[in-house]
């Protein structure tokens, strides 16, 4: 039998705690959110979330919420896809030997700008331009949302696309040029192909920002409650939504949305980091 | 023909995305006057009373910047220990079932938007608020710092539990051998060997702290508070203060403040990232040496 000192007896009681604390709360969160959110689901059921926003009928669902969402991050995944997958292969790869560094030095740099600050410069910068080139309006779109979102997460989806794109290069580009292929046939035919499980599961993290990320579309999209149907008209997404109606009463169904918008977010994030790391999984073994 | 296109594929986004950013970065330096200078911070207070809170600070960044960095410690205070505690007990303490159930969970837990963590923190205080009808701690720093504190233990489980993992088996093995117990080969080994690794990404979750918006919007940042007392207060931080000041602002002089608050955040958080990639490399350095003299 071993005489426990002290600090053994501390370290063991930090990581104990530290874990039960950490996964209580992981569940917590949702138990919490259905939890506050029961008193407003028994008065409209499940109706909170397949239902349309319109308060005179005293109807309060998220469906123009849920729709704005999807509007603004398929768009800006899909940009962010291109203009990802070009620049991994360009810092990994085709670019030219001196520009590669500065590549990667610059994404570092783009991925600790905050948030804010991106939403910040969107004000000032993408809407007067939206506004000008639109038909109508002030500026405050889904367009501009999306722009903006699209580079801010391409910094992540770049990392994830470079690092795949680098492990499957180094194993695959001595035997391509040794066929006689070039470095970019070597890319473009072996090393992407070899690299897509690491380019699908960034695609997935990249939605899951997207999705999640709340100070662009609060600040750029305009948040009037309706579905858009053009890029130039505005709307609100499930995150800012939680933003804005925290500020009024307590007891009101709109105030009751919030833990609707706070649930079905746990829940698409939650898929979408379940997806990511099985298809990420699939490229180790 | 394709491989030409691709080629020029891939040239393009490049100098599409870094002439963008670039451009956007040079656009805030030039329109922010002297973020760093004395009046920006201070405003017309003098510096040494307004640093030992003796005189308040009106026209300048410092409440703001003060309010993040009293979140930041806070925060810090929670998350560290419960995060390395949960990614020693993730890479020495849990088996495979319990690892594969936990490990899915960070993984959710750091997947999940900021804003459903702020309203998490949101929910505590209104369920504080209802059973002790409304007494007891609301919107402050303190519920502030417990929600963020959530967000970044993920990384810093991940983490520690990567760095853990790294060990050497030799290295792991030699203390057990001589008859140390695990606790304290973890105490006196294991720990200090990826002490840098560890605190490499601690500072990374520091500036994800710094830079967070939609929690502290949703648990106690304010616009107008000064520095609070206590940290069951409300209080300013400088996020909020630039997303307040983005559709709020009345006159010129504020918008120059909120430029010279977002190169102050901006570089915060450059500065930590770059600490932290020195630390990263300077262990790979040391590594690497250890590894030509054997």
């Amino acid at each position: 039998m071993k005489i426990q000192t002290k600090s053994d007896l501390l370290l063991k009681f930090t990581i104990y705690s530290g874990t039960i604390c950490a996964f209580s709360v992981i569940f917590s969160i949702l138990i919490l959110l259905v939890f506050l959110g029961i008193p407003f689901f028994k008065q409209s059921g499940f109706s909170f979330f397949f239902d349309t926003w319109n308060p005179l009928q005293g109807k309060y669902g998220i469906l123009p919420m849920i729709y704005t969402t999807f509007l603004i991050a398929l768009p800006s995944v899909f940009t962010a896809f291109f203009l990802s997958l070009g620049f991994a292969c360009f810092a990994a790869s085709t670019g030219h030997r001196f520009l590669k560094k500065p590549a990667i030095a610059l994404i570092r740099t783009a991925s600790s700008i905050p948030t804010v600050v991106y939403a910040f410069i969107g004000v000032f910068l993408i809407i007067p331009f939206i506004r000008n080139i639109g038909p109508s309006g002030s500026g405050y779109s889904i367009l501009s949302a999306s722009l903006m979102l699209a580079l801010l997460i391409s910094p992540t989806m770049i990392f994830f696309f470079y690092d795949s794109i680098i492990e499957s290069e180094t194993s695959l580009v001595k035997g391509g040029l040794a066929l006689g292929a070039t470095r970019t046939e070597t890319l473009l035919y072996l090393v992407i192909p070899n690299a897509k499980n690491g380019i699908y599961a960034g695609v997935f993290l990249g939605m899951g920002r997207a999705i999640g990320d709340t100070m662009i579309s609060l600040m750029l999209a305009g948040n009037s409650i309706s579905y858009p149907l053009s890029p130039f008209e505005s709307g609100r997404t499930l995150t800012a939504h939680i933003g804005l109606v925290m500020a009024s009463d307590y007891d009101s169904p709109e105030f009751g949305s919030i833990f609707a918008c706070g649930i079905l977010l746990y829940l698409i994030t939650a898929v979408l980091s379940i997806v990511s790391k099985i298809i990420y999984k699939k490229t180790g073994a | 023909m394709k491989i030409k296109l691709f080629k020029l594929f891939s040239y393009l986004s490049f100098f599409i995305y870094s002439s963008v950013l670039v451009s956007f970065i040079c656009w805030l330096l030039i329109k922010a006057e002297s973020p760093f200078s004395k009046s920006s911070i201070f405003g017309n207070a003098d510096l040494v009373k307004a640093i030992l809170l003796k005189e308040p600070v009106f026209e300048g960044l410092f409440p703001a910047a003060a309010g993040t960095f009293l979140i930041i410690v806070t925060s810090m205070i929670i998350a560290i220990p419960a995060g390395t505690g949960t990614g020693i007990f993730l890479s020495e303490y849990a088996n495979k079932k319990t690892y594969r159930f936990l490990s899915v969970s960070t993984d959710i837990l750091a997947g999940l938007p900021s804003i459903v963590t702020g309203l998490f923190g949101f929910s505590i205080i209104l369920l504080i608020h209802k059973i002790f009808e409304g007494k007891g701690p609301g919107f402050s720093i303190a519920a502030s710092a417990f929600s963020l504190s959530f967000l970044v233990l993920p990384y810093i489980a991940k983490s520690t539990e990567e760095a853990m993992k790294s060990t050497d088996k030799e290295l792991r093995l030699t203390a057990l051998l001589l008859g140390a117990s695990k606790t304290e080969n973890i105490r006196l080994v294991l720990i200090p060997k990826n002490l840098s690794q560890i605190l490499s990404k601690i500072l990374l979750s520091v500036a994800r702290c710094a830079e967070d918006t939609s929690v502290i919007m949703l648990t106690g940042a304010v616009a107008n508070a000064g520095i609070p007392g206590n940290i069951f207060g409300k209080y300013e931080a400088l996020p909020f203060f630039i997303y307040y000041t983005s559709s709020q602002y009345s006159s010129e002089k504020e918008l120059v403040m909120a430029y010279n608050a977002s190169v102050l955040l901006v570089s915060i958080c450059c500065f930590l990232f770059v600490l932290s990639f020195l630390i990263r490399k300077a262990v790979f350095y040391r590594q690497k040496k250890n590894e030509n003299k054997n």
